[in-house]
């Protein structure tokens, strides 16, 4: 390991209050004092951690001008949008801050540096608050030692916002390691959506990502939060997300995962009150040596409430897939209904789907399923297609597409499920001769 | 009296049936602990050739080594006490072959249990296993004709090596886990049986095994072996007396079906709740071989068990169909392992689990396709049924899939009995306990009917039994 991560060499503000520096040092602690995972670990089971490494990357100088415009240029997935950031390397772009009437509300939406400066009391109760518990506790410790990239957004009660805020994090710089963040807190029936996009430059850009995003959702709040992760394949990540859903809460995360050489997503949902709703949908086109290593756990604390998992994810070529999911449904938390469910489809002989889908009930009147399927396609159906002279890659292509499009409907914006499709179809393109 | 009352009075004689014991003297005792002259004891009452003391030493070396596996096992584990054990009591080497050899007391013992009564009805051989080894053994002459063997381990390895050797420890080698290693180290009695190329065996062979001595470790080993086309299905039936400290079982079962084979294996495990149930289990199917393991856990303090099949020829077929029932104070950890070694083999898994009261119940499964393989097939079901509302079920299934043409599916869920049956039912006039034992009968009835009839009969009786009062 490299001592530059170990020691950010990046200024952090000085003015930073108190409560700040202690948990980074404490993430800091931490980072320093676990250690690497090993195959041994059953919270990496059957991923490749022989082949993991976050030697000799390191936060990297703000790219030129140039390059933060014409990144910013590239930022346009979502047009009607609340408000926009745009980093680079962990370094600010663009921001476009929300409009008079949402500021009139009370609403908040701030680069990270600039929130913790005006509004240190929330940030004290919601920032670096929620580790995950999924094995990347060390990683989590570098995140909250280094991070300075990110949105903060809060919604006050009553509130309700149609259009999105969206977030993109691109890398540029040489062996680049970036630490973006996003904090969401939605008040009591407040209304929002946010899409978080992590994008690279260019296709050789080598970097490390490990970004945390925070979900809190409080009573009756409405959240729906779209993730597109499609860095380059030199690209190491690390996502790890939480929700936390109150009473009658309503939360949907869709991520749709394209990039990466090897990512880790973790994501928990935590819920703590009655008559909250979370989804959980996620679709993962995995191709040449990818690995997608996908950890999920839903905890129901509270009873009456409804958890649902569908993660989705086609393999082509040598690429890997893991999907460990995990529902505890605790002690008392009665007419619990949690599901889970992951489906992969192998589109070649030589890629790998693992699924470890996995249930701890410690109360009897629920209802709790998960299922994992993996299978082929179809050889019938690529046949009728071939027979009707599309070629073998555009019909599997097209399979994928039917396959996947139980998620992308899910997303109600048809601007961005439009540019999903052709991030999908894109990575089907270099394939089709 | 009322109707209830006198069913209640009816099961408990019943559920009360194993738990009794006769004083000990037994000729053969190893001593408590366990170190390398517990393992030359054994070795050597058994008159055993030199090969099988170093497999025991070797054994016993791998087990000083392995570490527990509380990484992710039940830490429930860590109260064995190893050093407390007796690891061999015996009064003889050389099993009875006449009912009227057998000495009184374990004579009783077996007819308390109704093994001599169940032999006439409908078995083609019985042994029945009093600790350490078999007192006694048997089976129909015109099996032996046709050169069927049912023989102990011992007898098996010193009179027959040419059959048993080349399979002994080769479908779960000793490093397989720590309680494997146990297992090799000091095992004694179980049932070495072949079965020759084309014998259908019609009737079951059965094995009875029983615990008597307080504090003491049973370690049997059992070895099948089907040659090719042969048929067999085996029953084996546990009960020991319910002792205030905690008492060892551990066994080693390997089994080889070779081309076109079928095997069928029949656990009815009820152990008394001070017995740790730590088993391992594995069959090798051949080409177009069958193996089926049919499990069913009732008893015991904590049960670690995962009956496995690896399908190592083309068309090979395995199957898992457990029961597990756990109550206060039990863990039932059970589960299934399928590997997929060869093109065109197919597997299945259904376990019904229910958890009364304060018993937990988990389900781990591993199903493994490698890259090379096609056509390949396995469907899992594991349900769960919690009863009170302190009851605890996990699954932890691991699938990893590659190849063409392969398909996984596994599904599980969790529920619970629904207020609105038992109301049916209770207004129909039955007990809120007896509208419960219905609706988990109905819960494992499909599966049932997989186990022979006089077996599902006595557990749909095991089941009863331990619904009785558990309604909350």
């Amino acid at each position: 390991m490299t001592t530059t991560l170990e020691n950010p060499t990046h200024s952090l503000s000085a003015n930073e209050p108190s409560w700040l520096a202690e948990r980074r040092a404490a993430g800091l602690d931490q980072f320093k004092s676990l250690a690497m995972p090993t195959a041994r670990d059953e919270a990496w089971r059957f991923a490749s951690v022989g082949k993991l490494s976050i030697d000799d990357f390191n936060p990297v100088p703000a790219p030129a001008t140039s390059t933060l415009d014409a990144l910013t240029e590239r930022s346009d997935l979502v047009t009607a949008r609340a408000g926009r950031c745009v980093y680079v390397d962990d370094a600010p772009a663009n921001f476009e801050g929300i409009s008079q009437e949402l500021a009139d509300q009370g609403v908040i939406y701030l680069p990270l540096t600039e929130a913790i400066e005006q509004h240190p009391e929330l940030l004290e109760k919601y920032f670096l608050q929620e580790s995950t518990e999924l094995g990347s506790e060390k990683f989590f410790g570098l995140h909250a030692a280094t991070v300075k990239a990110g949105a903060v957004l809060y919604v006050p009660k009553g509130v309700e916002i149609a259009d999105p805020f969206v977030n993109y994090y691109w890398t540029s710089g040489t062996r680049s390691a970036v630490f973006p963040h996003t904090l969401v807190i939605a008040e009591d029936n407040s209304k929002v959506s946010v899409v978080d996009l992590f994008f690279s430059e260019t296709k050789e850009n080598e970097a490390l990502n490990i970004s945390v995003s925070n979900i809190h959702a409080g009573a009756n709040a409405h959240v729906f939060r779209k993730i597109v992760q499609d860095w380059n394949e030199k690209t190491v990540s690390f996502q790890l997300d939480t929700t936390v859903a109150e009473r009658d809460a309503q939360v949907q995360n869709v991520a749709v995962n394209i990039g990466a050489e090897r990512a880790r997503f973790e994501s928990q949902t935590r819920i703590e009150g009655p008559g909250a709703d979370v989804k959980m949908y996620s679709l993962t086109v995995a191709e040449e040596s990818q690995e997608f290593d996908q950890r999920t756990y839903q905890t129901h604390n509270a009873g009456n409430a409804v958890s649902d998992l569908l993660y989705k994810n086609a393999l082509l070529d040598n690429s890997r897939t893991i999907f460990s999911g995990l529902i505890k449904v605790a002690e008392g938390a009665q007419q619990t209904d949690a599901y889970q469910t992951n489906r992969n489809l192998l589109l070649d002989p030589t890629a790998d789907a693992n699924a470890l889908p996995g249930l701890e009930i410690l109360a009897n009147d629920v209802r709790c399923s998960h299922g994992a399927t993996t299978g082929n396609v179809d050889e019938a159906e690529l046949f009728y297609m071939m027979q009707r002279g599309i070629s073998r890659r555009v019909a599997m292509q097209l399979m994928v597409f039917g396959f996947f499009e139980e998620v992308i409907e899910k997303i109600d914006s048809d601007e961005l499920a439009e540019n999903l499709r052709q991030l999908i179809h894109n990575k089907f393109e270099s394939k089709i001769k | 009296m009322s109707d209830t009352d006198l069913q209640d009075q009816a099961i408990q004689v019943d559920t009360e049936k194993g738990n009794f014991s006769y004083p000990e003297d037994y000729e053969f005792d190893a001593g408590v602990g366990l170190n390398e002259e517990t393992v030359k004891y054994i070795s050597k009452v058994k008159n055993e050739d030199p090969w099988v003391l170093d497999f025991r030493l070797k054994a016993l070396e791998i087990f000083n080594k392995k570490p527990m596996p509380t990484k992710w096992a039940d830490t429930d584990l860590e109260n064995i006490e190893f050093e407390k054990i007796r690891y061999y009591l015996s009064k003889g080497q050389v099993p009875a072959r006449s009912w009227d050899d057998v000495p009184d007391d374990v004579k009783e013992t077996f007819e308390r249990l109704g093994i001599p009564e169940q032999e006439r009805k409908f078995l083609a051989g019985v042994e029945a296993q009093f600790d350490s080894e078999a007192s006694y053994s048997r089976m129909k002459e015109d099996l032996e004709k046709e050169g069927v063997i049912f023989v102990g381990s011992t007898e098996g390895l010193a009179k027959y090596p040419e059959i048993f050797k080349p399979y002994f420890g080769k479908v779960i080698p000793t490093s397989d886990n720590k309680f494997s290693a146990l297992n090799s180290a000091t095992f004694s009695g179980g049932s070495f049986i072949y079965v020759p190329k084309g014998v259908k065996l019609k009737q079951p062979l059965q094995a009875y095994f029983r615990i008597n001595a307080e504090n003491f470790g049973q370690f049997e080993r059992t070895l099948i072996i089907a040659d090719e086309g042969a048929e067999i299905t085996y029953m084996e039936g546990c009960t020991a007396p319910k002792f205030e400290t905690a008492t060892l079982h551990s066994a080693v079962v390997e089994l080889v079906a070779l081309k076109n084979a079928k095997i069928q294996y029949i656990t009815v495990q009820n152990w008394s709740s001070n017995v740790f149930n730590l088993v391992t289990k594995r069959g090798m199917a051949d080409e177009g071989a069958e193996v089926k393991w049919i499990d069913c856990n009732i008893g015991s303090r904590l049960t670690m068990k995962y009956p496995g099949v690896v399908l190592k020829g083309q068309g090979a077929r395995g199957e898992v169909l457990s029961i597990a029932l756990a109550n206060d104070g039990q863990h039932q950890d059970t589960g299934a392992k399928m590997m997929h070694l060869a093109d065109n083999t197919t597997s299945n898994i259904i376990s019904k689990s229910i958890s009364i009261g304060e018993g937990r119940s988990t389900y781990r499964g591993q199903v493994h396709m490698p890259k090379h393989l096609k056509n390949c097939k396995n469907n899992t079901e594991c349900d769960a049924l919690l009863i009170n509302t302190n009851s605890r079920t996990d699954t932890y299934p691991a699938i990893t899939t590659r190849g063409q043409n392969n398909t996984v599916q596994h599904e599980a869920s969790v529920s619970k009995v629904s207020a609105e049956q038992i109301f049916y039912m209770m207004q129909r006039g039955l007990s809120e306990g007896e509208a419960m034992s219905l609706a988990v009968n109905g819960f494992v009835n499909e599966l049932m009917k997989a186990f022979p009839m006089e077996y599902s009969v006595e557990l749909k009786r095991l089941i009863d039994m331990e619904m009785e009062g558990s309604v909350g």
